[in-house]
């Protein structure tokens, strides 16, 4: 294997794993801000052993997402060093302000709730974790500007050999950037929802602390059920705009080959991306495809033919990716409003509570396919039509990154089982007991 | 001119990742040295615990700037020093997780774990960090294509070494000082111990290091043309003989912030002597990566300083504002009970 192949494997395996802590962190730091702002307006001592609880696996889950995202940060210029110069002038201050205004915030204030719990008034506790739950938000929205920006480059003219920045409004207020960010926050409350569901399931199924995790429970299904039906919604529009801007990536998620107009949905295909064709096709919707893509059902959908061969993106990997992830994403509406019916009634729903229990890795596998849909999809392209992945490795020895992708793999690994065994150690032991936060001077 | 400006805001800011992260590197290190049980060992996670992360993101922060305002230089410098910088990344990793990790399993062998992750964590980085910032300061073998021309071992020369020895020395006299400031009793004793012993070591190696510069690197360059400029290394080494002197009256809090000015020096007299080059190549002088042939265009600078200048301050007020609320000693009774991983 070449250097840009480790790269880009050594980039997927970082971000990947990286990605299956941050979600948890932007949903469950809000579900926490609430639960620590009900027990300060009303009080109630659980709601205050609950943003403990869900602190203490939130606390082991952010060191894990922090420490990954670090590399992440300098292997643009390691791994990547002919992109970093090529767009560095854009997307470098991108990561810059994303730091600066979202990193600190996040780190600090994180820091204080920890060690905060006897030092602040609880008002006080309550807005740090708010602040938390707001600075990691907002890294999400800098980074997927920046992501954004390399699958629909925008405002920068190209000069010196590079791309310059010339309009930085366009780049941070372009809508694709928009339509990303709540797309993967949409996503990452669903994940925390069905996190905090979850577990609340496995203690219900086994009678204890029914209360806590009762509340716990609705709490999540609420945020939950809100964002599987917007996702719904939201990930229609979101779809369009990609057919709009990035005409390969969708012939390819749909696994499309032929350009015509009245383009059918086909309910179940299997591409051959070597004879170009498919497999098999059935349940052909006639017009479907042009109308959730264009929304008119005679609208002209371009096909994968209609590319040169090495502009196309890997089509089964988009297909298959893409596909899991929308019907993920119904099931997760399915869940949820089934939920909504059952929540006051939760107990006697054992059968419910045991889908939910093993529906907990669903969302992780919808997030990492939609970023499968979202990268791979843009291939060949590390910056859509401006700058191809081949030409942003960086001119170093192919020794050097099969050695680092090997610690990566050693490294993250262990860590993963590490960060595992403790959370569910955590969630086993579940919360603590009533009394000991009641104790005069510890509140 | 804004290129100038950018040039002293990037190295400002790796002075100050230094002198923040260096206590809490330098106290990572020492570990296995200041605490001679589990209590001691949990006090010393402790002192530092509410303030290892927020000062780790000046280091994203100083990266993320160098790759903002020098892209080329962010490209070359991190796909040059590329195995050097993994390393230094895998030590942090291993180390930061270390403070949540190691509390959650009581087992002695567990914790024996996470302690080595902490130390050795702690201890890789403040030497690579200086061998890496020794080795900009002698130049990298860069080529008329900015390719880095070297391996891991280029960075292993004479000049390279003192440099890492250099901050490794730095950061843990200021991490043995901030326990002597943050503990009591026989843990506060020894942490001001170790102080008063590494401080002299620390001078030879200064001493060494600013006289092997004069020999290996052009950084005097710019000090013969402006001797005024000499002022930067003169309170520097005027900054860590009053390290000396308030640690000999006890007062731990001004040994402490000598040792950050000590640190900021340092770096300063570096980034100074570098002007205009960020990364001087030693093949040959005209291959250099300078602000005029690496910086953004001017509109990125613009809107960078102004998010710099607006943000940074704040970052600074509620960051000393967590020093405040977290400035009583660590006391025995405080790991009991609610607060802390």
């Amino acid at each position: 294997m070449d250097v840009l192949m480790l790269s880009r494997l050594q980039f997927a395996a970082a971000t990947m794993f990286h990605f299956l802590f941050v979600p948890l962190t932007l949903g469950l730091s809000v579900l926490i801000a609430i639960m620590e702002t009900v027990y300060v307006k009303t009080g109630d001592e659980e709601y205050r052993r609950m943003a403990r609880f869900w602190g203490k696996i939130f606390t082991i889950n952010f060191a894990v997402g922090v420490v990954t995202g670090i590399t992440l940060e300098f292997q643009f210029g390691t791994n990547w060093s002919q992109y970093s110069r090529y767009v560095g002038d854009l997307f470098g201050s991108l990561l810059a302000i994303e730091a600066t205004l979202a990193f600190f915030l996040e780190s600090t204030f994180l820091a204080v709730w920890v060690f905060g719990w006897k030092r602040l008034s609880p008002r006080l506790h309550a807005v740090c974790i708010w602040l938390v739950a707001l600075a990691s938000n907002l890294s999400a929205l800098w980074i997927l500007i920046a992501n954004a920006w390399m699958q629909h480059p925008v405002g920068y003219v190209l000069r010196n050999g590079r791309a310059e920045l010339q309009d930085f409004l366009a780049v941070v207020t372009q809508p694709f950037a928009f339509q990303m960010f709540f797309h993967t926050v949409f996503g990452a409350y669903i994940l925390a929802g069905f996190f905090v569901m979850g577990v609340s399931a496995y203690h219900l199924l086994r009678r204890q602390h029914i209360a806590f995790f009762s509340k716990s429970f609705r709490l999540a299904l609420s945020l939950a059920l809100v964002f599987s039906l917007g996702e719904l919604v939201h990930g229609h529009i979101h779809g369009a705009e990609v057919a709009k801007i990035q005409p390969a990536k969708l012939a390819a998620m749909e696994s499309l080959w032929e350009t015509r107009a009245e383009a059918p949905e086909t309910l179940f295909l299997i591409p051959d991306e070597k004879n170009q064709r498919n497999l098999v096709e059935f349940g052909r919707l006639p017009g479907v495809l042009s109308l959730l893509a264009y929304h008119s059902t005679q609208a002209t959908v371009k096909g994968l033919k209609d590319f040169p061969p090495e502009d196309r993106p890997p089509v089964t990997l988009t297909f298959v990716a893409f596909r899991l992830m929308v019907g993920l994403g119904f099931l997760f509406a399915l869940l949820t409003l089934v939920g909504w019916f059952k929540r006051n009634k939760l107990e006697s729903s054992p059968g419910y509570l045991k889908v939910m229990l093993y529906a907990m890795p669903l969302p992780y596998v919808a997030m990492q396919a939609g970023w499968i849909v979202t990268e791979v999809g843009r291939q060949p392209w590390i910056v859509y039509g401006l700058m191809k992945t081949s030409a942003a490795v960086s001119p170093i020895a192919v020794s050097q990154v099969a050695i680092s992708l090997a610690a990566f793999i050693a490294v993250y690994g262990l860590l993963g089982g590490v960060a595992f065994y403790l959370i569910m150690q955590q969630v086993r032991r579940g919360p603590e007991p009533a009394t000991a936060a009641a104790v005069p001077g510890e509140g | 001119m804004l290129g100038a400006i950018w040039f002293f805001l990037w190295g400002i800011l790796w002075a100050v990742y230094f002198m923040l992260d260096g206590f809490d590197l330098g106290s990572g290190a020492l570990l296995p040295f200041m605490a001679k049980n589990d209590t001691e060992r949990k006090l010393v996670y402790r002192a530092i615990g509410p303030f290892w992360d927020g000062n780790e993101v000046w280091l994203i922060t100083a990266g993320g700037v160098t790759f903002a305002a020098f892209p080329t230089t962010y490209a070359v410098m991190f796909s040059g020093l590329y195995s050097a910088l993994m390393l230094i990344l895998f030590a942090l990793i291993l180390r930061g997780v270390s403070f949540v990790f190691r509390n959650e399993v009581d087992h002695p062998g567990w914790k024996a774990l996470w302690d080595f992750c902490l130390c050795g964590g702690s201890f890789l980085p403040a030497l690579l960090l200086g061998v890496a910032f020794a080795n900009i300061f002698r130049g990298l073998p860069i080529d008329a294509a900015g390719v880095y021309q070297g391996g891991l071992l280029t960075l292993i020369n004479p000049y390279g070494l003192a440099g890492g020895v250099l901050f490794l020395l730095l950061f843990l006299v200021h991490g043995s000082l901030w326990l002597a400031v943050k503990t009591e009793g026989p843990l506060k004793r020894r942490a001001a111990a170790m102080a008063v012993r590494l401080w002299w070591p620390l001078l030879l190696v200064a001493a060494l290091f600013l006289f092997a510069s004069l020999r290996a690197t052009s950084l005097f360059d710019n000090y013969r043309s402006h001797p005024a400029l000499l002022l930067i290394p003169a309170l520097a080494v005027a900054a860590l003989v009053l390290v000396y002197l308030f640690m000999r009256r006890g007062a731990w809090w001004r040994a402490w912030f000598a040792s950050c000015a000590t640190i900021v020096g340092v770096t300063l007299f570096g980034v100074v002597g570098l002007y205009p080059r960020l990364l001087p190549s030693s093949i040959d002088p005209a291959y250099s990566l300078t602000i005029a042939n690496s910086a953004s265009s001017p509109l990125t600078l613009k809107i960078m300083l102004v998010v710099a200048l607006t943000f940074v301050p704040i970052v600074i007020a509620y960051q000393v504002w967590v020093h405040f609320l977290f400035k009583d000693k660590i006391k025995e009774e405080d790991l009991a009970g609610e607060g802390g991983y």
